[in-house]
């Protein structure tokens, strides 16, 4: 590595390309490609939030999930703390997923249905902290669900007993379960009611400030990530087309797509 | 690998059982099915206490007998006596005031309860030199009652013995393909597909011709049962295979690989507690196939030979010019019994179905 990485730089991808074989025909030949995620670049702060946004199947998901290795990389590097991780063995990469950690979209989807509150957030303990008995798993459980804004008593409940918000904290407490470092947001609270969106993206910034955490926020729209984002990245078709400050993209945004983004966010004058 | 089978996905599975029972016992239906089921089995479980006779007693001089009759005579039950008029059509008449009495928990032909502690106790029994046949008697004067309680010892076992061989097949192989995909998936569902592709009947009845000369008749019903349910995994391993592919790109999935979980914790943790609702109603659905299928081998001969019992094989004696022409109706008993087992069974996954159905969806 010859390039000097500012020394706050927690994460940076390097043209970072995702690309799909379409299989057609009865021999099941690559002849195509989707191409997801197609040359991408951007850096991410530690601290600091970085939105990605842009519309359905612009590859979001894509870019979060080729992250932890959950979608393969086609070309490009990432660099995590000035380490490559995009071609190493499952065993090397094992630390990063402690550090890294994902909240998923659809909190009726991300929660297993046959498996406790408990055993649900206590899952990446075993994983990482192997050595930990179970009272200790336990009371670490309690204090997450308390941090979620839960009820500790709750902690012996199937996902099927809680509200779609109610949910998502639970990811919330899984995903903080291991002390990360950096969570990527998967379209955390778009499904959800606006009133229970707000909570949970408060829930997230306080929990930022309290744990040092560094977020990659990813939505559909620029609205959600108004709030909470520093730095935005503007995505669509698999092309990160616009990526600046959250208030120069809010206040002269240069893209055609970012300005019939921004056309599409209702105006709330109080803010 | 710590904690390879998760202890507490064990007991989830097993709490989500007795919540299923609990609601299944309080449908009138699937309460009656329920209940026939346990009887039958409960029967199968203590034939040797429960039936009178052996599978082998004969009385060549009471042939073709019918049902006795049953009375209340000097304050306790009595057993008619028939004496045989007519020995060419195998007539039977009840000479009135003849009877002897029946005595409960008495002593008949010695036997192993439970297969371990001897004992010679039978639940009803009739003096030496008289017969107490409930279903009447076959060719030989042997008693179906005796026979057929014996009998569902193999024909209600067999099902239970083969879906066992191929739930744990088909998930075992279905799982993993479902979940890794790729080539090894390629190649087991091609197996698979050729295993669906065999008549199984008629591959059934080329091995049992083939090997009958090297098995005895209890070799040959686990023999049955291991090629009944060898052939049978792959519909199950197929469905399975499918249903894992859904739920590995289920996000809870994700998110344990994203953590760094195992694939076989994964296996065992997120994906089989998620198919168990399926097994069971799968299971439950595919016994009467089983049943059937060593009915109809035994009925055509190659199945359980003389002289255990199995239904099949007391149905396939049942099959004589004589038995229709002189209306031995008694001697179809066991094809009554396969029916409400087979039907009992059916219903009983539907309901099942039912149950888990809507739970499924939440
Ligand atoms: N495993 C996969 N195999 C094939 N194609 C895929 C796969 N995952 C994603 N794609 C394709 O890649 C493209 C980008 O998908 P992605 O899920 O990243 O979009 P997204 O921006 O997250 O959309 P959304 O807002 O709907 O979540 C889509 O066209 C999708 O069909
Ligand atoms: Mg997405």
């Amino acid at each position: 590595m010859t390039e000097i990485i500012p020394k706050n730089t927690l994460l940076e991808v390097r043209n970072l390309k995702v690309h799909f074989p379409v299989l057609t025909g009865i021999f099941r030949r690559k002849n195509d490609f989707i191409r997801a995620v197609d040359d991408v670049s951007f850096k991410v702060d530690r601290g600091s939030t970085v939105g990605l946004v842009g519309e359905s199947g612009s590859g979001k998901t894509t870019i979060g999930r080729s992250l932890v290795k959950l979608a393969p990389v086609t070309e490009g590097s990432i660099l995590y703390e000035n380490e490559d991780i995009t071609q190493m063995s499952t065993k090397s990469f094992f630390p990063y997923r402690k550090k890294i950690q994902m909240i998923f979209q659809d909190p009726y989807n991300s929660l297993n249905p046959r498996l406790t509150v408990y055993q649900i957030i206590s899952e990446p303990l075993e994983i990482h902290f192997i050595e930990w008995d179970k009272t200790r798993k336990r009371k670490r459980v309690e204090e997450l669900l308390q941090k979620v804004g839960l009820e500790s008593k709750h902690i012996d409940r199937y996902p099927h007993e809680f509200s779609g918000g109610q949910r998502q904290r639970i990811g919330i407490a899984r995903a903080l379960a291991v002390e990360p470092e950096f969570i990527i947001c998967d379209e955390p609270v778009s499904s959800l009611d606006v009133s229970v969106q707000a909570q949970i993206i408060n829930l997230l910034q306080d929990l930022q400030e309290e744990l040092a955490l560094t977020y990659l926020f990813i939505a559909h729209d620029l609205a959600v990530i108004e709030h909470i984002s520093d730095y935005v990245l503007v995505m669509t078709k698999g092309k990160i087309v616009e990526q600046a400050t959250a208030e120069s993209i809010y206040q002269s945004p240069q893209n055609n797509y970012t300005k019939s983004l921004l056309a599409a966010v209702p105006h709330l004058s109080t803010k | 690998m710590h904690g390879l089978i998760h202890e507490s996905g064990l007991s989830e599975i097993l709490k989500m059982k007795q919540n299923i029972l609990k609601q299944l016992l309080n449908r009138p239906l699937g309460f009656t099915c329920i209940i026939i089921l346990a009887i039958f089995y409960l029967c199968a479980i203590f034939a040797p206490f429960i039936a009178p006779y052996t599978t082998s007693e004969q009385n060549l001089k009471k042939s073709y007998h019918p049902p006795t009759g049953i009375i209340w005579k000097e304050g306790r039950l009595h057993v008619k006596i028939y004496k045989n008029i007519d020995p060419t059509a195998a007539k039977y008449e009840y000479s009135f005031g003849n009877s002897v009495p029946i005595h409960f928990f008495a002593k008949g032909y010695p036997y192993k309860f439970l297969g371990l502690i001897p004992s010679d106790r039978h639940l009803f029994q009739v003096d030496r030199d008289n017969k107490i046949y409930l279903l009447g008697s076959d060719s030989t004067g042997r008693d179906t009652f005796s026979r057929l309680v014996y009998g569902s010892r193999i024909s209600l076992s067999i099902g239970l013995i083969a879906i066992s061989i191929t739930m744990i097949m088909g998930f075992i192989v279905g799982g993993l393909s479902g979940y890794y995909g790729g080539k090894l998936d390629f190649f087991t569902m091609r197996i698979v597909e050729f295993l669906m592709a065999i008549p199984g009947l008629y591959l059934l009845l080329a091995l049992r011709s083939a090997l009958a000369p090297y098995f005895d008749s209890a070799q040959m019903f686990f023999l049955i049962v291991i090629i009944l349910a060898s052939i049978g995994w792959a519909g199950t391993a197929r469905i399975i295979r499918g249903m894992s592919l859904s739920i590995r790109s289920r996000q809870f999935v994700l998110a344990a690989e994203s953590m760094g979980q195992s694939s076989i914790i994964i296996l065992f943790k997120h994906i089989l507690p998620n198919l168990t609702s399926y097994l069971l109603v799968a299971a439950t659905l595919s016994i009467p196939g089983y049943i059937l299928g060593e009915a109809a081998l035994s009925f055509l001969g190659l199945g359980i030979q003389e002289p255990s019992a199995s239904w099949g094989l007391m149905l396939s004696q049942a099959q004589n010019m004589k038995v229709f022409m002189l209306n031995f109706w008694w001697l179809l008993t066991p094809g009554l019994a396969i029916f409400i087992t087979v039907i009992a069974f059916n219903v009983l996954g539907d309901i099942l179905r039912d149950i888990i159905d809507p739970k499924m969806k939440a």
